[in-house]
């Protein structure tokens, strides 16, 4: 990060012990745990085969189990990090799976894995090193095993795909069948990792393993879960946020079928429990309650947009970057250019709505849920129940989507209080799609107005750019602000650094005016960069236009101090047919940035008729430093597009009365598949370091197709989502 | 009591007769491979054939099911062997979260028994799924790979 700051999402996760310690029994404990395949099976939270490190247990049918402190939300990560450890363990790719310990597990194992927690496309590049320090540690130990056993020296031994030989003596043994002597070994403290150039399943675009369940039904999710004896809760919090439940009027819900409780949840919520989900929810629907809502429901979107109005010019604004004088240098500049963005908010609606399953007793409680925070949700769990952490667990479910909306927890708190109520009964609490889309943890609205000075001849004499907006860190952190100030939302426009501004920086002044509103903030997939991307990279093609200037040439004269980032700008221009404009009937823009350390940049091919838009494709470069696998990264920016281009062109969140107004995917869509550009992916990893590659493309989906935008029809739009211009989407 | 077949099996239900199929097939029948995504018939999750065409079950009553052929994400294939359509996501590494892959599957499936060679309007026209991990470039090649099969 630039000007030394740090980022929490930065933090490193691992301490140097979570290698090298060494391996313990694991003990049971755990009544009921989930299998992540699928099938739920009476077992421990871990298995208990040979451990030959804690993060590696080998079966004796040389099954490989890499412990995940990930989880798999879609992104395909967990592929990766088998393939970092299978490189330098040396075993048969097929015989590679993974399981996820719980968080309770990794408190008795003094946090041995790390954080469990999935976000900032942060999990591989968080674990490379010491996913393959396992690997090799582990693939050391085992064939020290056999050649103990053969009592020959270890450098005589080879071995390769989980097969040890010894070729003289004519010896040969498997993984699994040493693995049980190698656990009994101390892990080797001196490990050396292959170089780069000599891998063979890193780089390679491998398949994931875990597809054949999602494809035949049999992949559990949170929401598919079934414990014997279990209820279903339906659940309505208090619409407009902070408010509380007044008084409920039960009468006509529990006299509906199936219904066995009706339950006011914490002081915001109303539930009902009944045998069927369905029942539970037409009882829910039936429940009058009065709400208690205070001043928050007199908010609406007009309302916010004028306090983020008064931000843009307010005295009371947190300096993120001054270099230089800007205001002196655009006052002597020949040319001022001003323009003011906006970017509501956003909700994730994840396919799987929210939920948790809970079973309480006075002694335990257990919760099964798709969480992207584990250690989160069992601080949450144990907070509701009321008891210590160790009587409680998180069993880690296949998550339906995340996108950051399941590092939050509150359904995991409602989930236990509602089978707090019911000891010794499980209970399965589903959001409606509803509640999921009125009770988010929303993109955060901003708002920023950028001032530029152009030189005579067409040169950035100086760049002003206020924010004016929520903070995340002040919903789900303020511990973590500094001295007030929430350094997360100037994410892309650091100074430096891996999500650092890539232009020449001379007579900058950016900094950020909060304005927070009752409306909780969260990580909405590439959270802070989707908003900053749009505001600098439509400005910067403003600029480029006022000084008369071809927008790559303009952005490249200020690309002056890192090849990296021009060499992905240059291959979306290069393979989008940058040099070609307008030849064939279509139009072209381009948007760059550094996000999650990696090098983006992506090229929007549209055509304009009236109001209907077609973006005919999209080209994306990526330089991940090293790119594990290649298809997975391809297939994330992909998505990534999807994420970013439904929200440009049809979704927002608005206010009413203190309220969200949009429900479902009526009022909140989604992009199909008609609408899908071909997205033509560039992964061309440099080396030397590791960026992540889950969010860089959804931030610049939507400068790139503004800018084509401008270039077609050369009215410049400055707010999303398109639909509130009369575009529509084709 | 209500009277279903859901993949060749049948089954004698206990059931308000306006309760949507989907909860029928995902609480009383015991198959969570159909999802519940909206409730309103706009993501697609909860696609289901009866009598081989494809039908969102969160709006279905399921008295006007009592009686038709069901077939659900889990009875697809044929036992062990998997449709051609399962086939083609696995080969083209498909689903990401795969939560609405189900749905989707089974949208698709009802299109090729429909149009054997689907074009890609035809593919724009039919299959209109939500699908927020964004995997529709992945959806329409092996969408084409599966015709090819």
């Amino acid at each position: 990060m630039g000007q030394g700051m740090r980022s929490l999402f930065e933090l490193p996760r691992f301490s140097r012990r979570s290698f090298l310690v060494a391996s313990a029994a694991i003990g049971g404990g755990f009544t009921i745990g989930v299998n992540p395949f699928g099938s739920i099976a009476v077992a421990g939270g871990v298995e208990n085969s040979p451990e030959v490190t804690p993060w590696l247990t080998i079966r004796p049918d040389d099954t490989v189990v890499i412990r995940s402190p990930f989880d798999e939300m879609g992104q395909g990560s967990l592929t990766g990090i088998a393939q970092l450890v299978v490189e330098e363990l040396e075993c048969d790719w097929n015989n590679v799976t993974w399981e996820l310990p719980t968080p309770a597990t990794s408190i008795a194992r003094e946090r041995v894995w790390g954080e469990f927690r999935t976000d900032s496309s942060a999990s591989i590049r968080a674990s490379h090193e010491h996913l393959r320090k396992t690997g090799a540690a582990a693939r050391m130990m085992l064939v020290q095993a056999a050649a103990n056993g053969w009592n020959v020296p270890v450098a005589e031994c080879t071995v390769a795909k989980g097969v040890i030989s010894h070729k003289t003596q004519n010896r040969r043994t498997t993984y699994g069948q040493v693995a049980a002597l190698a656990a009994r070994l101390e892990v080797p403290k001196d490990v050396r990792l292959k170089d780069p150039k000599d891998w063979t399943i890193i780089g390679k675009p491998v398949k994931r393993p875990d597809t054949v369940d999602r494809v035949t039904g049999k992949q559990i999710y949170g929401a598919d879960i079934v414990l014997p004896g279990m209820r279903n809760a339906a659940i309505r919090a208090c619409p407009v946020f902070g408010g509380k439940v007044k008084r409920v009027d039960s009468g006509i819900a529990q006299a509906m079928p199936g219904v066995e409780k009706v339950l006011r949840v914490g002081d915001s919520a109303v539930a009902v429990v009944a045998d069927t989900w369905w029942h539970a929810k037409m009882a829910i629907d039936a429940v009058v309650v009065d709400w208690e809502t205070g001043e928050s429901a007199s908010v609406s979107s007009a309302s916010i947009n004028a306090m983020l109005t008064e931000g843009l010019s307010a005295r009371d604004a947190f300096l993120h970057v001054k270099t230089g004088s800007s205001s002196a240098a655009i006052a002597g500049a020949a040319r001022r250019i001003e323009a003011i963005y906006d970017y509501p908010f956003q909700t994730h609606a994840c396919m799987e709505p929210m939920n948790a399953t809970a079973l309480y007793t006075p002694a335990r409680c257990e919760v099964w849920c798709g969480s992207q925070h584990p250690d989160g949700a069992l601080e949450a769990v144990a907070r509701a129940a009321g008891l210590p952490l160790d009587q409680c667990d998180v069993h880690r479910v296949a998550l339906g989507g995340g996108f950051g909306r399941r590092l939050f927890t509150e359904h995991v708190t409602q989930a236990v209080r509602i089978a707090k109520e019911m000891p010794g009964t499980p209970v399965k609490l589903l959001w409606s799609r509803e509640e999921d889309i009125t009770q988010g943890t929303y993109h955060p609205v901003m708002k920023a107005k950028l001032t530029g000075g152009l030189t005579s001849d067409g040169q950035l004499a100086g760049l002003e750019l206020r924010l004016s907006g929520q903070s995340i860190m002040t919903t789900y952190m303020p511990s973590e602000l500094d001295n007030g100030r929430d350094l997360e939302v100037f994410r892309g426009l650091y100074l430096q650094g891996r999500e650092g501004l890539e232009y020449w920086a001379q007579n900058v002044t950016i900094d950020h005016a909060m304005r927070n509103t009752h409306v909780p903030a969260g990580f909405w997939r590439g959270v802070n960069i989707n908003h900053n991307a749009i505001f600098l990279e439509c400005f910067i093609d403003e600029l480029a236009n006022a000084a008369g200037q071809d927008p790559l040439a303009f952005r490249r004269n200020l690309m002056l101090f890192d090849p990296k980032a021009r060499a992905v700008l240059d291959a979306v221009a290069e393979k989008g047919g940058w040099s070609n404009k307008k030849s064939d009937g279509r139009s072209r823009g381009l948007a760059q940035s550094r996000t999650t350390a990696s090098y983006f940049a992506a090229l929007a091919e549209i055509s304009v008729d009236g109001n209907i838009v077609k973006v005919h494709r999209m080209v994306v470069a990526i330089d991940p430093g090293y790119a594990v696998n290649p298809a997975q990264i391809e297939r994330q920016i992909a998505s990534g597009a999807v994420f970013g281009l439904s929200a440009l062109f049809l979704q927002e969140c608005t206010l009413k009365n203190g309220c969200i107004e949009q429900d479902n995917f009526d009022s909140y869509d989604s992009l199909r598949i008609a609408q899908m550009p071909k997205i033509e992916s560039i992964v061309m990893p440099s080396g030397g370091f590791w960026g992540g590659v889950g969010e860089g493309t959804a931030c610049l989906a939507a400068p790139a197709v503004l800018n084509a935008y401008f270039a077609a029809t050369g009215k410049r739009i400055r707010s999303i989502p398109l639909k509130n211009h009369g575009i529509k989407l084709v | 009591m209500i009277e279903l077949t859901v993949n060749g099996k049948s089954y004698k239900i206990e059931v308000e007769p306006d309760t949507p199929l989907l909860w029928v097939i995902r609480e009383q029948v015991g198959l969570t491979g159909t999802k519940y995504g909206c409730g309103i018939g706009r993501c697609g999750v909860c696609t289901v054939h009866i009598d081989g065409k494809p039908i969102h079950a969160c709006g279905l009553p399921v008295s006007e099911a009592a009686g038709a052929r069901i077939t659900t994400i889990e009875g697809l294939s044929r036992g062990d062997v998997l449709h051609k359509v399962q086939r083609a996501w696995i080969d083209n590494d498909v689903p990401q979260c795969g939560y609405c892959q189900a749905g989707m599957i089974m949208a698709v499936a009802a299109l090729l028994d429909r149009k054997p060679k689907p074009t890609d309007a035809d593919i724009d026209a039919a299959i209109t799924n939500i699908c927020r991990c964004g995997t529709f470039q992945q959806v329409r090649e092996a969408i084409h790979m599966a015709a090819k099969a």
